[in-house]
């Protein structure tokens, strides 16, 4: 171990940039607008914590809801789904505020504001939205003029094939390596579909379902989302299935970091920059 | 592998740290009176962009019977204690007079049965709730574009303003039951939508105290703190500055938006 050793590969070979600038800056704006999003969508939840299915609120009869009602032992915390009912007691529906035992659906730690406070929630909620989806465009029309879509997004048929394997591999937290690391892989392709083509289309539409002002110029939303609380409901929903997409794709660009680290460790890189770091912003 | 842990635990702390400095950084950008006018630029946009995108005369989706909620639920103000209204549920509102007065050709003081007597709509909506629910009910009243053109609006007024009798709790902050008094406002597109009626009927019987008798805005395509209760007078304004909190409406004043169109 004496000589200092040299890389068995160029440089170029090592650090492969995966994606063109206009995919990470709107990506990075769109974490930013999605994170506000949520803490100021939960704040607005918590204004009337309870979903229901229809045009009209059922009061008696909510979908989901999360609620707070008084017992010998205290203030509990109640999440209910169609009809069963958990204790959530410290996180949903009672928590505490700033060391006070306080009744509200979701955490202050989650919301903003952190108090109680549906205008200010609101106004931060509709900046965001206005931002997400003027974001969303300058994304959608670079992704079809420069094909990224049809190049990256769409599976071949030889991956399609391979779907079982990539699905093992990737329980296994084995990522491709070398040329196949180029590429998105099938389980990627999946998922990003999903999330740009599914779940923000859908977050965008509900959300315009729920403007009394959008419901009469397209009452169609309406039609197809069958009424107005139940495009609330799926508003829920679809954020909630994005947030656990974020927590899964968080921990996949972590693995991954990892395991590229690994990777440069095991071929004795004498660079000196914290190659996790490196790793990860290779790979955001 | 020491120095692989620390920087991972290094990563993580990082990590964390920007989290905890988002959330409080939140608050206090969110208190920051430069910042609020900044996020207010998307409420102007979404009503500027509504009002380009939504016809003047679109109407809000209009429902069956077989719609109609069967607990309407009342919000805001739901039995006001306010002498002078009280005063009035006592004569069963035979002394009201709705007074349309400010920037009109002639000054009008309507009674219920003249009201009722004018040209009537009905109709079957849905109220939405700026906290996120919604019930349908069905409205009975007199078109406010009907009674607008009656007082005969001036070229000056721009805005219409619901002065009510209902005094909401204030947490005992302001003195002056007067300054705290609902109130709220919309521009002359809305008053003049077909939909905007002043309705004295709610499900086919007359509006009861919950729901802000003798007489109530609907104003379909906005949420329900726009639809004021107990309206005594109509006012027609140039500007909003000069009343109350200076926002245009009581919820307004409390850092509502203006144009409740979502």
């Amino acid at each position: 171990m004496a000589a200092v050793p040299t890389p068995d590969w160029p440089l170029a070979e090592r650090w492969y940039r995966r994606h063109a600038a206009l995919v990470r800056i709107t990506h990075w704006i769109n974490v930013v607008c999605f994170t506000l999003l949520l803490m100021s969508g939960l704040q607005i939840f918590n204004a009337h914590p309870a979903l229901y299915v229809g045009e009209h609120s059922d009061f008696d009869h909510p979908t989901i809801s999360i609620r707070a009602h008084l017992s010998e032992n205290g203030l509990v915390g109640e999440t209910a789904i169609v009809g069963h009912s958990f204790d959530t007691t410290g996180v949903l529906g009672v928590s505490s505020e700033n060391g006070q035992v306080s009744s509200r659906a979701f955490p202050s730690w989650i919301t903003i504001p952190s108090s109680q406070d549906l205008a200010t929630g609101r106004r931060w909620h509709f900046f965001f939205a206005w931002l997400l989806v003027l974001n969303a465009l300058i994304y959608f029309v670079w992704g079809i003029a420069s094909r990224h879509f049809g190049r990256d997004f769409l599976p071949s048929r030889v991956e399609l094939g391979h779907i079982g394997r990539a699905l093992r591999e990737h329980l296994r937290l084995r990522f491709p390596r070398g040329e196949a690391a180029k590429r998105y892989n099938v389980l990627q392709q999946f998922a990003y579909l999903m999330v740009v083509f599914v779940l923000f289309p859908l977050m965008i539409l509900t959300g315009l379902t729920m403007s009394p002002g959008i419901d009469s110029a397209l009452p169609q939303l309406l039609t197809l989302f069958g009424g107005r609380q139940t495009a609330r409901l799926i508003h829920f929903a679809a954020a909630s299935s994005l947030a656990l997409f974020v927590i899964v794709h968080v921990v996949m660009v972590l693995v991954s970091a990892i395991d590229g680290h690994r990777l440069v460790r095991s071929r004795q890189s004498e660079d000196d920059r914290c190659p996790v770091i490196v790793c990860i912003a290779a790979a955001c | 592998m020491s120095g692989d842990r620390l920087h991972r635990r290094g990563l993580l702390k990082a990590l964390a740290a920007v989290g905890g400095l988002a959330v409080s950084g939140c608050d206090r950008v969110a208190s920051e009176p430069r910042f609020r006018s900044v996020l207010d630029v998307a409420n102007s946009l979404t009503y500027k962009v509504q009002r380009l995108l939504i016809g003047a005369n679109r109407l809000a989706p209009e429902y069956n019977e077989a719609d109609i909620s069967p607990a309407f639920r009342a919000n805001g103000s739901t039995d006001p204690q306010d002498e002078e209204y009280l005063n009035l549920v006592d004569n069963h509102f035979a002394d009201w007079r709705l007074k349309v007065h400010g920037i009109v050709e002639h000054e009008l003081s309507l009674s219920l049965e003249e009201l009722r007597v004018l040209p009537a709509r009905t109709q079957i909506t849905r109220h939405d709730c700026v906290e996120g629910w919604s019930c349908i009910g069905k409205w009975t009243g007199a078109p406010l574009g009907e009674i607008l053109s009656r007082a005969g609006v001036r070229p000056k007024a721009r805005f219409v303003v619901f002065h009510c009798a209902d005094t909401l709790d204030d947490g005992g902050e302001s003195v002056d039951p007067e300054s705290i008094r609902y109130y709220e406002s919309i521009d002359l597109i809305d008053a003049a939508h077909p939909q905007t009626i002043l309705a004295y009927d709610m499900n086919g019987e007359p509006l009861t105290v919950r729901h802000g008798a003798p007489l109530r805005l609907r104003l379909e395509r906005q949420l329900g703190y726009k639809m004021a209760k107990y309206i005594m007078r109509i006012e027609l304004v140039q500007s909003l500055a000069d009343l109350h909190g200076g926002r245009g409406g009581y919820w307004e004043d409390r850092g509502y938006e203006w144009y409740a169109g979502i």
